[in-house]
């Protein structure tokens, strides 16, 4: 399967759910809108002719700019078909929550822990959405643009000396 | 004393906490607190190629009730400094530490917010080791710096003797070889 047969399927399957999409070298993306993201996820996994049945990855980017400041991506990956697929959803700044798609993968689990640890992007609906990486009462996101790279000064306590 | 002293009398005289120090500079126990890349270089250090137990330093216990020297080798997080703080906690004293390598010594290239930027900001450390990672040689010199530290003997710039807990200013550091 092509990825113009891909972009062609799934604009049959779910025309209203596609924002825009691109290839490039060979990878496909495809932007889908936010509240569709779990339907369009169903989707992928479960027609036959697509059957994106791993995932591969879910991140976060911080693109620092007004309006949809943050990206959450998901790299999937169809065992039957060998073909990979990029889903990207935009989120605004001022509400940074995506639906977690735990419930058709449940290989996201820990994917959708670690980009909330690290961006502060929620995932209503995670069964388990702890930190992964910092300590728990670690109150910061550090791969944003606007955390520094040393840190905030005593955000992390050290034990005495 | 005389050496014929010692053939006629049988004994030799000397005071008894030279006696206690030079026991326990030759049978320093390791706690191997490995916890990244700076570890293969230590357990080199316990192959027979550069073979620790000359120095009477071959028996690492991974508990450390059993120890008198930590090992910090490696890339200490701030996660992770509580767990080393907890266990050089357990060791009973005497105890000293030797900081292996440039990310324990001072956070080495992770200059970023989860590295904390050299563990002598939450323990004492007697002796810093330079190298990323140091050789097994290397390691041994900083074994053998903390055995002429602990027998009072005088290191580089005459330092004082005693665990770094007793004199912060008195940890010292093996240059690379």
């Amino acid at each position: 399967m092509t990825n113009a047969e891909i972009t062609e399927k799934l604009k049959t399957l779910v025309p209203a759910s596609i924002l825009s999409v691109e290839e490039f070298r060979g990878d496909l993306t495809v932007v889908i809108r936010r509240e569709d993201i779990v339907r369009v996820a169903e989707v992928i996994k479960t027609d036959p002719s697509l059957a994106f049945d791993l995932i591969i990855d879910v991140l976060g980017v911080d693109m620092y700019r007004p309006g949809e400041r943050f990206e959450v991506i998901y790299n999937v990956y169809s065992l039957a078909h060998r073909r990979f697929l990029r889903l990207k959803v935009r989120i605004p700044a001022e509400d940074p929550t995506v639906p977690t798609v735990t419930g058709v993968w449940p290989g996201a689990n820990w994917h959708e822990r670690e980009t909330w640890d690290m961006f502060g992007i929620r995932f209503p609906g995670h069964p388990d959405l702890r930190r992964l990486y910092m300590p728990e009462e670690f109150e910061h996101f550090p791969l944003r643009k606007d955390f520094p790279l040393m840190g905030i000064p005593d955000s992390l306590p050290l034990p005495r000396r | 004393m005389a050496l014929e002293n010692l053939q006629q009398e049988g004994f030799l005289l000397t005071r008894l906490d030279e006696v206690i120090k030079w026991a326990r500079k030759n049978s320093l126990w390791p706690m191997p607190m490995g916890i990244s890349c700076c570890a293969i270089e230590m357990m080199a250090t316990a192959s027979p190629r550069f073979d620790i137990a000359r120095f009477g330093s071959e028996v690492m216990r991974f508990t450390p009730r059993q120890c008198d020297v930590m090992l910090v080798a490696g890339t200490v997080t701030y996660k992770m400094a509580k767990v080393v703080r907890k266990i050089y906690d357990q060791m009973p004293d005497p105890k000293w530490v030797i900081s292996m390598g440039a990310c324990a010594s001072s956070g080495g290239m992770f200059r970023s917010y989860p590295v904390v930027q050299g563990i002598d900001q939450f323990m004492p450390v007697d002796v810093y080791v330079a190298g990323c990672p140091p050789r097994p040689e290397n390691l041994l010199h900083a074994l053998l710096d903390l055995q002429k530290k602990i027998q009072g003997e005088p290191q580089l710039g005459g330092r004082k003797a005693g665990t770094a807990e007793e004199g912060h200013a008195s940890a010292t550091t093996v240059q690379s070889a």
